[in-house]
């Protein structure tokens, strides 16, 4: 009997060096290899598994389970929604990213506050976050399917404008935007390269296989909100509010340029 | 309570391949958290790996495994449909048991 035993730890260190799985692409990057065979044993499988429970399971104040909740595709069909989203509600009235509408559902049909919700929106070491297992459930669910993200709404389509207008509107102390690290090829926090967000191959890894993503550094899955609201703090602006206009108009952005990507999710970060 | 394991246990001619991915904090006890205190440790101990109730692996583990371990392993002469079963038992007396089919090649 052959025996593998590796921990996650030292080859998710190795990952650290170029986690965006952009500008090295050949077969003799050892980068590359480490996170392919990463990528077979994700440990945001059990983020999957735990999101799923929880989707099925009958929780909250009003003891009911997320199966009536519309993401989009029909009360609680989860296949193919994240694929389509952001998209326009008609019964709220908004346009939601899977965050911002697993939260209405959260708060509408199972009697959750919407404070402790927010309040729990990243899991810490000692306590696992609710909204971070679901989002990886419903990403998983859109696994082999098409980003198309049509703006076939008039509300989506201003969602969109708004969207772009925040990636390049220089802000805050730093006076940065997105685009200042995101619209050229090659550039790199330390060690760690960014992602030219105006090339749709590159957009592709980040949302179609990019978040929800296990992150080694912190143990734990992370979502697009959380990547959002940490560029955010990244550049030293105000914070970004959990699912927020602004973040979901950002997210709208991100996504539409993303159409095309074939969604492979959860997928695995530093 | 602990989370369940997730086992995935697929056909490889006569050899099943096992791969299992386990989620536990695994303390060191060398960490401290945002009071300053240490977080005492807290790991799995042993592992023990069984291929239709017959033992094929009896693992012991130290505080120097990561976080969520993932552990693979090859059972020789398995058969698709045979039933690989995994324990761990921490150093808290915690344990878990879970169960998985071993699936034909794909």
């Amino acid at each position: 009997m052959m025996l593998i035993v590796r921990s996650a730890v030292p080859a998710l260190a190795l990952l650290c060096l170029t986690a965006a799985p952009i500008a090295a692409q050949n077969k003799d990057d050892g980068l590359a290899i480490g996170r392919k065979m990463l990528a077979d044993d994700n440990p945001g499988e059990l983020w999957v598994e735990r999101g799923k429970r929880l989707f099925f399971e009958k929780r909250g104040p009003k003891k009911a389970s997320l199966e009536q909740c519309d993401l989009g595709v029909g009360p609680g069909r989860a296949e193919g929604a994240f694929a389509r989203l952001p998209r326009y509600f008609p019964d709220t009235g908004k346009v939601q990213d899977l965050e911002s509408r697993l939260l209405t559902c959260m708060v509408e049909l199972q009697g959750f506050k919407r404070e402790d919700i927010v309040k729990s929106r990243f899991g810490t070491l000692d306590r696992d976050s609710d909204m971070e297992a679901l989002v990886s459930y419903v990403g998983s669910k859109s696994n082999g399917m098409k980003m198309n993200m049509p703006l076939a709404d008039p509300k989506e389509r201003d969602f969109y404008k708004a969207g772009e207008y925040l990636f390049f509107r220089r802000s805050g102390p730093l006076d940065f935007s997105c685009a200042t690290c995101h619209t050229e090829d090659g550039k790199r926090v330390r060690l760690q390269e960014l992602p030219n967000m105006t090339d749709p191959k590159q957009m592709q890894m980040v949302v179609s296989t990019g978040w929800p993503a296990y992150r080694g550094t912190q143990a734990s899955v992370r979502t697009m909100q959380h990547r959002l609201y940490d560029c955010n703090w990244q550049m030293r602006q105000a914070d970004l509010g959990y699912a927020s206009d602004l973040s979901v108009a950002l997210t709208s952005y991100l996504n539409h340029h993303a159409n095309g990507g074939v969604v492979q999710l959860p997928g695995v970060r530093r | 309570m602990s989370e369940p394991m997730r086992i995935r246990a697929t056909l490889q001619g006569d050899v099943a391949d096992v791969r299992i991915l386990m989620r536990h904090p695994m303390e060191t006890g060398q960490r401290k958290d945002s009071k300053g205190e240490i977080i005492p440790v807290h790991f799995i101990q042993s592992v023990i790996v069984s291929h239709n109730g017959k033992q094929v692996l009896d693992a012991q583990w130290s505080q120097a495994v990561s976080r969520d371990p993932f552990l693979g392993l090859r059972v020789k002469g398995a058969k698709a449909g045979d039933k690989i079963s995994v324990t761990w038992t921490d150093n808290k007396g915690d344990k878990r048991t879970d169960e998985a089919t071993v699936a034909a090649a794909s």
